[in-house]
């Protein structure tokens, strides 16, 4: 684990979790060697007509991720992340900071598969 | 085109702005009053109604499909050339095996075409079904969309392929004025327009008279639970040359029988002849914009 | 306030013309505070009933699509070939790109071996945020001969959402489009519950049936009402058991009443007039207060 996207609206650890990954205002992305933040926005993926959440996973592999902690995570969306490599995790925390707590402390579990229909 | 079909091969597409005017009863009740064999295509293919009422003996659907791609492990290199030029997100490909996602697919062939190892063979996606059927004169040809399916238009354009060059067509189309009704409208030779004395009724119709002539079809209107015109329709259609074809009554008769999945044509004679009237004026205003007959 | 909040209603028909703009408008002025969605964009009629003061404009941007350069184009045909959608015919010497039937896949831009072939972004339409007497609305009209992807419905929805963030309204009323493609499931999708305005006719338990499949397909909790319910009672009752073995809650029924279009003549809706089809709409008014 080394590169950890987290959905959120926010800029920061404090800023809240977004349930959404297709349609996530944009996404933390936290280094764990380098302990540094980078912010990226999902432009694409709120403006896709249809194929959200592929665009969204494009968006946090080409910036270098190999995990992704959100809410929820539909099919097409997880089958790119899957195929790309990305650990996909389940979280309700509150925060972004809780999520990382959380799956830092291995209280999360892998996802096995996507766990909302598509358009969600 | 147009030009290529043969004498007695006029399509006449009925539609409207706005949904529920009547289009769907005006183009069956014209078919059956039309005194000569005709089709009937029901491109409205999202909710497919024509054949409530033409109840059908055999109407065998045939599946209607897309090509869509579908990846050879083998061959794939990830080099990502087919997720670039897909506009739809059809196929991605992020430096791993290419991955297709058929319902958003369009059916393009671009991928295929620029990918360098040969890795992607187009093969057929079902998206909806035909139905060809036949109730006395009229040759129902029905599209219906397979629930959840997003994209319309080739469905509809399928509903057209089946279309036979030598007889009369009436096309049925989908409410509005956006990709599926220009689907329905293309190489048509007249356009009705339904519409009911309304507010909503005319601004829809307006919608679709801009639709009519940014495609060059020649259009008329039918007025369908006509009374007093509160808003100004008459003078609408006068100021825009659009003939005002027939005028239904506001006659709860006609909802009646309608609600039945009945033909006010057949069930009140009155209306049998306003039908027959409305094809007569239909195929003179063919011969004046010239088309056929 | 934040989005947990937030309910969101969409009036949907499966067949059009059932009167989910009539009801909508009916909804927006019995509710206490909403904001208004006009995510029926093909034919938007919702603003002629509550007549809108537009605020903002935007220009609304979706897909691409291939123009030729004909002063550079050599005839060669190559684009004509390889169009999938017949949009392309030969003028003249040169060959034509019908705008209304390119579908923006980008294959004769690829192709072209003059690069003769441009690929702009299209404009499909304007979206409007305005003010109404029931509160703010969010609207659009799609182009003539666009493409109806639900992209410019899924515009509105998100819009209205921040607007209802924005101003701490807790609900959110939208006017759906009619049929079950791509624009009725861009309105479906997450709502809190989808009420389906049907008539009894054939066709609207028809199209009644299809457009509850669609919601279950998106896990969306559904609701019926019957307009014009004694054209055909009988109709009316094999609807109603329709949709509750579709697992529908079944909100109530509309008798046939000219007020309606009295209605719309004076811009108003039909629960601001003394009306008998008002009295019922109030009626599925409360009952959907209660399943929301």
């Amino acid at each position: 684990m080394n590169k950890i996207a987290f959905t959120t609206a926010g800029q920061e650890l404090s800023a809240a979790l977004d349930p959404r990954f297709g349609r996530a205002a944009r996404f933390l992305i936290y280094d764990l060697q380098q302990k540094s933040i980078q912010v990226i926005e999902n432009q694409q993926g709120r403006n896709a007509a249809q194929g959200a959440g592929i665009q969204a996973a494009e968006t946090v592999v080409k910036a270098g991720i190999d995990t992704l902690v959100t809410g929820h995570c539909g099919p097409k969306a997880f089958k790119v992340l899957a195929a790309a490599g990305v650990q996909v995790f389940n979280c309700n925390a509150a925060t972004v900071d809780e999520a990382l707590h959380e799956l830092l402390a291995g209280r999360l579990t892998a996802a096995e598969n996507f766990d909302v229909e598509g358009h969600w | 085109m147009a030009a290529a079909r043969k004498q007695n091969s006029y399509r006449i597409a009925v539609a409207s702005g706005k949904g529920g005017t009547g289009k769907t009863t005006v183009a069956l009740n014209l078919a059956a009053m039309f005194g000569e064999p005709v089709q009937l295509a029901d491109c409205d293919v999202e909710e497919p109604n024509d054949n409530l009422f033409l109840r059908c003996e055999q109407l065998t659907p045939h599946e209607v499909t897309m090509l869509v791609p579908e990846v050879d492990p083998q061959r794939c290199n990830g080099c990502g050339a087919c997720g670039e030029l897909c506009q739809f997100r059809g196929i991605v490909s992020l430096g791993s095996r290419a991955l297709v996602f058929p319902e958003l697919c369009h059916g393009c062939g671009g991928c295929a075409l620029v990918c360098p190892t040969g890795a992607l063979t187009e093969h057929p996606h079902r998206i909806g079904t035909i139905s060809v059927g036949q109730s006395g004169t009229i040759r129902l040809i029905e599209g219906r969309l397979e629930v959840g399916v997003s994209l319309v238009p080739p469905v509809i354009r399928a509903v057209r392929d089946q279309l036979l060059d030598d007889v009369p067509a009436i096309l049925d189309a989908p409410p509005g004025t956006s990709c599926p009704v220009v689907a329905t409208l293309r190489e048509s030779d007249y356009l009705v327009l339904v519409t009911d004395p309304t507010p909503f009724g005319l601004h829809d119709l307006k919608l679709a008279v801009a639709l009519a002539k940014e495609l060059g079809l020649p259009c008329g209107v039918v007025v369908n639970r006509a009374g007093e015109d509160l808003v100004g329709l008459h003078s609408y259609c006068q100021a825009e040359n659009l003939p005002i074809l027939l005028s239904l009554p506001d006659d709860r008769q006609i909802a009646e029988v309608t609600s039945r999945g009945d033909l006010v044509a057949l069930a009140l004679p009155e209306y049998g002849l306003m039908f027959s009237e409305l094809a007569t004026k239909l195929k003179h205003e063919l011969a004046k914009t010239g088309g056929t007959p | 306030m934040s989005k947990e909040h937030i309910r969101e209603l969409v009036v949907l028909s499966g067949k059009g013309g059932t009167g989910k703009t009539s009801v909508t408008a009916s909804f927006a002025l019995l509710a206490n505070k909403a904001v208004l969605a006009d995510c029926d964009v093909d034919a938007a009629d919702l603003h002629l009933l509550l007549t809108p003061i537009v605020e903002q404009r935007h220009a609304f941007m979706s897909g691409h699509e291939a123009v030729i350069r004909q002063q550079d184009c050599s005839g060669c045909g190559i684009c004509m070939d390889s169009c999938r959608f017949d949009a392309i015919r030969r003028e003249g010497a040169v060959c034509r790109i019908d705008p209304v039937a390119c579908e923006g896949c980008s294959v004769c831009y690829r192709l072209c071996p003059d690069k003769a072939i441009d690929f702009p972004e299209r404009v499909c339409g304007e979206w409007m945020v305005s003010g109404t007497r029931c509160g703010p609305m969010v609207h659009a009209q799609l182009g003539v001969a666009a493409e109806n992807s639900g992209k410019l419905v899924t515009t509105v929805r998100e819009q209205a959402w921040a607007v209802a963030v924005d101003k701490r309204i807790p609900l959110i009323i939208s006017d759906g489009p009619p049929g079950i493609g791509c624009p009725v499931i861009a309105s479906l999708s997450g709502v809190s519950l989808a009420l389906v305005v049907t008539e009894p006719t054939v066709s609207g338990l028809h199209d009644l049936q299809r457009v509850l499949a669609l919601a279950r397909h998106f896990s969306v909790p559904t609701a019926v009402c019957v307009n014009k319910w004694d054209i055909n009672p009988q109709q009316t009752e094999k609807i109603e058991a329709a949709a509750r073995s579709a697992g529908a809650a079944v909100t109530g029924r509309i008798r046939y009443d000219r007020s309606v279009t009295q209605a719309q003549l004076q811009q108003k809706a039909v629960v601001e007039l003394d009306a008998g089809a008002g009295d019922d709409i109030r009626v599925i008014w409360k009952q959907v207060t209660e399943l929301l």
